[in-house]
């Protein structure tokens, strides 16, 4: 009852900042008015808003916190500056502070770096980035390898740390005593969860043990790191079809490896059909265990840039609105959306997890007699 | 696809490869292995614990029906012995009964014949007696009658035949 009271006031509270923000901003927009007219402004605000979420879904080579534009018409970004490591004739390592925001050329030893659209290309002194006709998106200059630590790598790390912190030592609390203590008491069921729901159904008793440690790792990951993409700090990691490419390739290389005759058989000599069957089959077959992991790539991706598109388009929403009745329903709107994210965060995670785990039993499956 | 190609970065795809295997194998060697190890070994535990409890439960059963057979074995027991030393009881006091009789009887016996041969002492002693004071007394008649020899004998037939033995 208690609980249900203080969910209520938290969601009540919610309601009255937002219409403090929303009239707040309704003053800036008033004294923005006087300068502009209101049509340009408002192209140039769903532009600005546009601008916004496409950076924000974007890996980037500073940890900016926040950028606001100060009284002089500046735009001024607050964060830290992250190390760039290029292989283009040698390992390269420098400050992003260099490219100030992808506005300067970086000249690192006798070479020319700029930044477009978040990608370094290797320019001359003056910068200059070279088009095909008819093309503003894609430069066609040398792009050098690039190892750089960016945002999302930062907190990759941070994750793996604080995962590694927090489970190393949920690990050592056993020792001690057998019932979990602390954040235990909360993981370890998850862990079970885990372990007898996922685990243990998809690939069987026998073999389930080696699959473990990846397909915890897996949730876990996935689940903490599809959190923080929620939080203010911007960081959007499980969007960017690199880090789940890597993922899925994982759960791909360790069906292959772990794979016993009986799945190769029904890849590539499907029993129980005619043998013509069997020969169209088998290509399909093969090509279904790409396309398996595929799927996971392509999922996890697009469910999380999409929920990040829509949330973010619903908050610019309430800055386009000029009136306190849509900006308060997008609110609402928005915060709804907010906590069906934290829904999907986890879904998301639990179905690679479950699938990997699908796709792992598949793989180690005994043979049965058609 | 292309903008999926385009806004592919290798630098990220490596980095997420190699911090992600790194914490596979450093979790699964601190913590996953560890953790399931402590899980498995308490859920044995639990369910040792169970069927030992359940054992125990069997065997207190046992025990109780064991208990219950041996008391009632007891009980049967106690009733036999019970029963035997009363029929020991009756017959030790119809043996004791029987003896004193026949101790009595012999006693009585042994009484009957002292009295008998002390009476019969006694009469032969009074016999010897009378006849002792029979002669004194002949001999004072004697004695005092002499002269009428006949008349003094005559008179000790008619005084021996009238002191009849009773």
């Amino acid at each position: 009852m208690r609980r249900k009271f203080s969910i209520k006031k938290i969601t009540l509270l919610l309601f009255l900042v937002s219409f403090v923000a929303v009239s707040q901003h309704h003053g800036d927009e008033a004294g923005h008015k006087e300068a502009t007219t209101q049509g340009t402004s408002e192209d140039a605000q769903k532009k600005s808003i546009k601008d916004y979420i496409n950076h924000h879904l974007l890996d980037s080579y500073d940890f900016g916190l926040y950028s606001y534009t100060n009284d002089e018409g500046e735009k001024v970004h607050v964060g830290f500056p992250l190390p760039v490591i290029l292989w283009d004739d040698g390992l390269k390592v420098f400050s992003s502070s260099k490219f100030h925001h992808g506005e300067e050329v970086a000249k690192v030893g006798d070479n020319y770096y700029k930044m477009y659209h978040n990608k370094i290309y290797k320019t001359d002194a003056e910068g200059t980035l070279n088009f095909e006709e008819g093309d503003h998106e894609h430069p066609t200059n040398v792009k050098p390898l690039d190892f750089s630590i960016t945002k999302n790598v930062v907190f990759i790390f941070l994750v793996s740390l604080l995962m590694f912190i927090v489970f190393s030592r949920m690990a050592k609390s056993y020792k001690k005593n057998p019932m979990p203590k602390g954040a235990g008491r909360f993981l370890e069921p998850i862990i079970l969860f885990i372990r007898d729901d996922i685990a243990i159904p998809n690939i069987g008793k026998k073999h389930y043990k080696k699959y473990m440690g990846f397909l915890l790792t897996v949730f876990f990951f996935i689940w903490i790191i599809n959190l923080l993409g929620l939080t203010p700090l911007g960081v959007n990691v499980t969007n960017n079809i690199a880090v789940t490419f890597a993922l899925a390739l994982i759960t791909y290389l360790i069906t292959t490896f772990t794979a016993n005759k009986n799945y190769w058989g029904h890849i590539f000599w499907m029993p129980g059909v005619p043998w013509p069957m069997k020969i169209i089959l088998a290509p399909i077959e093969l090509l279904g265990t790409i396309i398996k992991p595929f799927s996971l790539m392509i999922r996890l991706y697009a469910n999380i840039t999409a929920g990040h598109i829509v949330l973010m388009s619903i908050i610019g929403l309430m800055f386009l609105f000029k009136n306190w009745l849509g900006s308060s329903l997008s609110f609402g709107l928005a915060f709804a959306l907010a906590l069906l994210e934290l829904l999907v965060a986890a879904l998301q995670a639990y179905i690679f997890t479950m699938l990997s785990a699908l796709y792992f039993g598949s793989a180690v499956e005994e043979h049965h007699d058609h | 696809m292309e903008k999926l190609i385009s806004e592919f970065s290798f630098g990220l795809f490596f980095w997420q490869l190699f911090l992600f295997v790194g914490l596979v194998l450093l979790l699964w060697k601190f913590a996953w292995k560890p953790i399931l190890e402590a899980v498995n070994s308490r859920e044995d535990g639990i369910k040792d614990a169970l069927a030992s409890a359940e054992n125990a439960k069997k065997e207190m059963q046992n025990l109780q029906a064991d208990n219950e057979k041996l008391l009632k074995e007891a009980r049967a027991e106690r009733e036999a012995m019970l029963k035997e030393a009363r029929e020991i009881k009756e017959k030790m006091i119809a043996d004791a009964k029987e003896e004193a009789q026949a101790q009595a009887g012999k006693m009585i016996a042994q009484a009957e014949e002292s009295i008998r041969s002390e009476k019969q002492a006694a009469l032969a002693e009074l016999k010897n007696q009378v006849a002792t004071i029979s002669v004194e007394i002949a001999e004072k008649v004697v004695h005092g009658e002499l002269e009428d020899k006949k008349k003094q004998l005559s008179l000790v037939d008619k005084m021996l035949n009238d002191v009849t033995l009773n």
